[in-house]
This record gives structure tokens, C-alpha cells and sequence, in this order.
């Protein structure tokens, strides 16, 4: 008896305890969003710009007075933890996050394999999540309801480079089923949703697969795929395996003289690549998820290259371009603030059902979610590297360069 | 698979690229299994932290070319110099403590080592891919069907100086003499006056010098990461297994016919298989040995 008092007074105060953090989503005039993000480990300098992105974002949205919630204005605050780049880690910080500190909305980590761990959390507990940096399909075909994600997934990265290698055989007289395209992917779940994209667009266009090879994750050399290359002489080049891959293929693309008209690949700004190998990355085509010379633009930011001005007179050491990371994350942040005011209440299913009508634009791209949570608004953009500059070349509604077609010889 | 090999055939040439590369990139790999084969043959400790030697070389190397703006290949002999500091610390710090416990000790110790460095060097300079440029680029033959990094050759003529460079001292400098004396019986060689402990001492900094070394190179032919230094352990345990602790020119000649089939088989089989055929080929050696001992009654059953 005495037992199940105290079990009933000790449920009692759990209650009245979830009653006090549930209220903690909302301190008096402050929003708090949570996000378990990566400040150390191998994620670290895509996690601190991703930070940076949501930090700006908040920043001006309370400079122009916050969010209007029934007719009260509200700041936006965000709470972070250090997930150390690790899947495991990132669950259980979420968990902290909703559990103990009663954060209700949250924003999404870095990198594809992060927010799959994140996910069902926040499913779990019907906290609705934007994330604006896991590109990979397989989060959109779980059926996750409160998940939301701005950018473009991962089988749209390149495909627009199989469409722009269609054109060009197209201009010059030639069949495009006649181009022999040549494809070298990493062996992990990001790199293999790009080659399926890719796949299907080039089965389109009933294009020959010559060379269609799985790069390991711990390969640092790909020279005998590139001999292969040499022999078989493809139209197209296309390539994915993260920095580590790109960084590799432009080294031994210089290396090897490679000539082939057309090469594409993702990752190239992560890996710096015109930097470090100014002479072997000219002509390369890059998947980008946003590029600042777009014209899009919003109320906050201004135009994208209105943001990118903000940006570098924010933060330091952005002087070399701001990465698309940072876009998408301030965009993630205008989402929720817009979905806020929208559903005009702080009920987590409200707002979560204000998310999936989200319909608005931004210096980000447009942003509309379909079932799945994913953006179908926004394409992705296809950058050409040329004179050492990345150049936005297709899609051709937002180019602002043509393609040079072939690409100059590598000679390094 | 077929389509591949067809190549071959049709165009001799690229034989002789594969071929190459495949040299060239052995004797990379070579550098850091011949420390370990030094470092496992004298102290019998199995060096977990090979790879993060290697990474931490490059990153020096990369690091000075940039801030002083030398050309990589010159850091060299400094990247050594260091690394042979930091690898003396790392024994006085740590190593001799694990140096005569068992097996399981020294493997988690530096394996402790491995991780503490990789992150340490993921403070140091940050997560992104960093590579070197020697800057000299490509030497092109047979028509422009083989082109290959210049520095690559440099690795390759490196690789063999250094190797015979190694042989040299352990035979007749005293130095060497007394590494040799401690690998075969440290209690004998003590008995004879002779410090194991010094031994010790310079033979895990000479692998880490090595190790050094054969980062410089990495940097300028490969791509640097703080976390890629697993890939270079891997393949110096593969290549010392396969070759036979105590047998050095046996490590030289196994990371170079590793490095071509390696080549090999990413050509024919695809570039999946490119690693996994380096640890099949391992298998295949241990297996081969097994059954010889066996012959000769020697296997442990």
C-alpha cells in the first residue's frame, strides 16, 4: 500500500516535472529550437558552418523583432550540444534534448548518417525536426512524419549533368544514346543514392554504362579505374566519394593527363579542389546545392549574394566563398520561424502540420515539402570550373555562364 | 571483367602503367610496414598507431611547405628529425611500460595511441583533406598512355635508398648491432653490457622517423586526413605478415608485389575489389605457410 503511494506520488512528480519542461520550449518571450550538431570530430568544419548558418539566421530574424505568435513577439534561441560526429551520440543527445530539457522543435545535425540516427527520436517523441544537411533518399522512404529537410536529396546531385551531356551531344549533331559515360562511386549509402539519379537519367537517354565501378571507403588510389578510362575514352566522367574522393580523382585526373570532354563530380568545393589542383579541376562540373550568384531571394537576406555579404562580415575565414552548408542551415531556421507564425500556436502537431504546408521563397531556393519531408521546390545547381571559378552552367533557367565544352585538357 | 582484360591484351601499354603505379605505390606502403617489421621484430610490440606515424609525417610535411613555402620533398629529412623526437617521447612516455607485458597490453596501448593522435592531429590542422604538391608534375611515355606523378619515382628511389640505408647501419654500425643482439635475445644482449633499453628507444623512434618519411610521401602522391592513417596500418600488418617478421628485404619485395596486384585486380575485377584482394592474397600466404609447417611438423595445433 505504502509502496504504491509512493509509486503514485513519484509518478505524480514525474508529471508535474514533464508539465515544467514541456513549458521549457517556451520561456517567456524565447523559442528554444535544440540541435545535437557536430562542433568536434571528423564532421567538425561542416558542423561549424552549419552552426554559423542557424546562429545568423536566429540573429536577424530577432534583430527584425523575432516571431509573431498570437499577437506576441517571441526571439528564437538555440540550444546545442556536441554530438562528436558520432551517429550514437547524436541519438542520445537528442533524446537529452526532448527528454530532459524539454525542447519541443528541433534542428537537424550534419552529414546523412547523423540525421538517420536522429530521426526516430524525434519521431519517437512527435517532435518536429527541419534539418537542412542529410541529403540521402533513404530518410524520405521511412515515412517519418515530422521530418522536413530544405535541400535537394541526394539522386538529384548529378543527374542534371547527364541532362547537360544529353544537350551538348544534341547541339553538335550526335545521338545522345551514343555517349559512353563512365561512373566511379564511393561504396556508401550518399554516394550510391547520386549513382542511382544518375543511373536513371542516363537509362533515359539509353546512354552505354562502359565503366561503372565501387570505390571502397578506404581507397586512396584511384589509378587503375582512371587507366580504365584511358582505354574505354567515355563522354562522360562522372564521379562521387566525398572530399577524400574528389580530392583524389583531380589529383590523378592531372596526373594521368585524363581527356575526357565532360567530368563531373560532388564535393569539389568541400575538397578545395581548385586550390590545391588549379591547373587538373578546370572544366569540372560540380553538384552544388546553392551557389550565391543565384537571383533568388527573400525579405530577411536580401538576395543570395546578399546573404553570402552578411555572412563573411560575420563569421571569419570565410573569405574564399560561403559553403552551401551554411545557406541551407539559416534556411532551415527561416522555416521554422515561418511555420511558427503560420500555425500562430506552439503546439508541436500545429506547427508540424504548418511545416508541411511550408510554400515560401528564399535567397535559399524555394522551399515546399512533399509527404516525405523532402524540398521539391529547389533544384540542384550545376557549377563548371572555369578560369578557376566556380560558374553556374545548368540548370539553364538559373545559368549565369555558358558550358566550355570539352573541357580543357588536364595537363597538370 | 572479360571487357578488361581484352584491354590488356589489345593495348600492352597499359601494362606498363598498372605496372608502375603499382611499384610505386608498394614502395610507399613499404616505408611503414618495414618500422613495424623492425619495431615487432626487436620489441615485439605490435604498433596499432603505424598509420596515425604516417599521417602525423604528412601533416609536418604539409604544414612547413605551406607556412615557409619549401617544396614538400625537401621537409623531408626534417619531418624525420622530428618524428625520431617525438617517436623517442612517445617510448619514454608510454612504450616502455607496455614493452615487456603481454600481447593484448601493447596492442591496446597504442592503439589508445592511435586514437588520442587522431584526434590531436584533428585539433591541430582540422578535419579536411590536405595534399601536398612536389610541383613537378607528370612524366608521360609511350605516347601519352602512361603518365605518371614524377614524385612517384622519387618514392620509389626513396624507398630503395632507404631500405639499403636501413641494412647498412643494422650491420655495421654498433648501434645496429646491438638492435639485432636485443631481437634475438634481450636477456643475452643485457648479460653483454649492451642497454636494452636505449635499444629500445631508438629503434621506436627509427620507426617513427620512417613512418615520417614515408608520410611526406603520402602527402605529395595520396590525399592526408587525420583519420586515414587506419588505411597505412592495415597494409603494414598485411604486407609484414605476409613477408615474415625479421625478414627485411622480404617486406621491400611483398609491399611491391602487393602494390601491382593490387593494380591488377582493380583493373580486372573493379575497384572494389582493388583492397579486398591485398587481404585475400594475405589469406592465401597464411594458408601456403600452415601447410608448409605442417610438412615439416613445426605448426602449432
Amino acid at each position: 500500500m505504502l509502496l504504491r503511494k509512493l509509486g503514485f506520488s513519484v509518478a505524480a512528480a514525474a508529471l508535474s516535472m514533464s508539465v515544467t519542461t514541456a513549458q521549457a520550449k517556451v520561456e517567456g518571450d524565447t523559442i528554444i529550437l535544440g540541435s545535437a550538431i557536430s562542433l568536434t570530430g571528423k564532421y567538425s568544419t561542416n558542423g561549424i558552418h552549419t552552426q554559423n548558418g542557424y546562429e545568423l539566421a536566429a540573429k536577424l530574424i530577432n534583430d527584425g523583432g523575432g516571431v509573431t505568435v498570437d499577437g506576441k513577439k517571441y526571439k528564437i534561441k538555440i540550444e546545442y550540444y556536441d554530438d562528436e560526429s558520432t551517429p550514437a551520440r547524436g541519438a542520445q543527445l537528442a533524446e537529452r534534448l526532448i527528454q530532459q530539457d524539454g525542447v519541443e522543435y528541433m534542428l537537424g545535425p550534419y552529414s546523412s548518417g547523423l540525421t538517420k540516427a536522429i530521426a526516430p527520436v524525434t519521431e519517437k517523441y512527435g517532435v518536429p525536426m527541419v534539418e537542412a544537411e542529410g541529403a540521402s533518399r533513404s530518410l524520405f522512404t521511412q515515412g517519418y512524419r515530422y521530418l522536413f529537410a530544405v535541400l535537394s536529396t541526394s539522386e538529384q546531385y548529378l543527374a542534371s549533368a547527364i541532362d547537360l551531356a544529353a544537350e551538348q551531344a544534341k547541339s553538335t549533331g550526335k545521338d545522345p544514346a551514343e555517349l559512353k559515360v563512365a561512373l566511379a562511386f564511393e561504396n556508401d549509402p550518399f554516394s550510391q543514392d547520386v549513382r542511382a539519379g544518375v543511373m536513371e537519367d542516363a537509362a533515359k537517354h539509353g546512354m552505354q554504362i562502359v565503366i561503372d565501378e565501387n570505390l571502397p571507403r578506404d581507397l586512396s588510389d584511384m589509378t587503375p579505374t582512371l587507366i580504365k578510362v584511358k582505354a574505354l575514352k567515355p563522354d562522360l566522367l562522372i564521379i562521387s566519394g566525398h572530399s577524400k574522393g574528389a580530392a583524389t580523382a583531380a589529383r590523378q585526373i592531372g596526373e594521368m593527363a585524363i581527356e575526357v570532354p565532360m567530368i563531373a563530380l560532388t564535393h569539389c568545393d568541400a575538397a578545395k579542389v581548385t586550390e590545391k589542383f588549379p591547373e587538373a579541376s578546370e572544366g569540372f562540373l560540380c553538384a552544388t546545392q546553392w551557389s550565391p550568384t543565384l537571383t533568388y531571394s527573400d525579405d530577411l537576406f536580401g538576395s543570395a549574394a546578399d546573404f553570402e555579404k552578411l555572412f563573411k562580415e560575420t563569421y571569419e575565414g570565410y573569405d574564399a566563398g560561403v559553403p552551401y552548408q551554411s545557406a541551407q542551415a539559416a534556411a532551415a531556421v527561416m522555416v521554422f520561424a515561418d511555420a511558427f507564425e503560420r500555425a500562430n500556436s506552439f503546439d508541436k502537431d500545429k506547427v508540424r502540420d504548418a511545416l508541411s504546408a511550408t510554400d515560401m521563397m528564399t535567397f535559399y531556393g524555394g522551399i515546399k515539402f512533399a509527404e516525405a519531408g523532402n524540398n521539391i521546390a529547389k533544384p540542384m545547381v550545376l557549377w563548371q570550373i572555369q578560369d578557376n571559378q566556380y560558374q553556374v552552367v545548368a540548370p539553364p533557367k538559373w545559368a549565369s555562364h555558358k558550358l566550355v565544352w570539352p573541357r580543357q585538357a588536364a595537363g597538370n | 571483367m572479360w571487357g578488361s582484360i581484352e584491354v590488356l591484351l589489345s593495348l600492352p601499354a597499359y601494362n606498363v602503367g598498372l605496372i608502375l603505379n603499382g611499384l610505386c605505390v608498394g614502395a610507399v606502403f613499404a616505408l611503414a610496414a618495414y618500422g613495424l617489421a623492425l619495431v615487432w621484430g626487436v620489441m615485439n610490440v605490435k604498433n596499432l598507431a603505424q598509420g596515425e606515424f604516417v599521417i602525423m609525417g604528412g601533416y609536418l610535411a604539409w604544414y612547413i611547405a605551406k607556412t615557409t613555402g619549401m617544396n614538400p620533398l625537401l621537409t623531408l629529412p626534417i619531418v624525420a628529425v622530428l618524428m625520431f623526437v617525438f617517436g623517442w617521447a612517445i617510448y619514454v612516455l608510454m612504450i616502455r611500460r607496455v614493452v615487456d607485458k603481454d600481447l593484448f597490453t601493447s596492442l591496446l596501448a597504442t592503439f589508445g595511441l592511435a586514437i588520442v593522435m587522431q584526434q590531436a592531429l584533428n585539433l591541430a590542422f582540422g578535419p579536411e583533406v590536405q595534399v601536398a604538391q612536389f610541383g613537378r608534375g607528370s612524366v608521360s611515355m609511350m605516347g601519352g598512355i602512361v603518365s605518371i606523378l614524377e614524385i612517384k619515382f622519387w618514392a620509389f628511389g626513396m624507398c630503395i635508398l632507404l631500405a639499403g640505408a636501413v641494412v647498412a647501419f643494422m650491420k655495421f654500425s654498433r648501434m645496429g648491432q646491438a638492435i639485432r643482439a636485443t631481437s634475438q635475445d634481450a636477456r643475452a644482449a643485457r648479460v653483454m653490457g649492451i642497454n636494452t633499453d636505449r635499444v629500445y628507444a631508438f629503434t621506436y623512434a627509427l620507426n617513427s622517423a620512417i613512418c615520417g618519411a614515408a608520410g611526406v610521401l603520402v602527402a605529395m602522391i595520396m590525399v592526408i586526413q587525420p583519420y586515414y592513417g587506419v588505411t597505412h596500418s592495415v597494409r603494414s600488418f598485411v604486407i609484414v605478415t605476409a613477408a615474415g617478421i625479421g625478414n627485411l628485404p622480404g617486406v621491400i619485395m611483398s609491399a611491391l608485389g602487393l602494390g601491382v596486384i593490387e593494380q591488377y585486380s582493380g583493373f580486372v575485377l573493379g575497384a572494389e575489389f582493388q583492397v579486398a584482394t591485398v587481404v585475400v592474397m594475405l589469406l592465401l600466404v597464411l594458408i601456403w605457410r600452415q601447410y608448409q609447417a605442417s610438412r615439416i611438423r613445426q605448426v602449432v595445433r
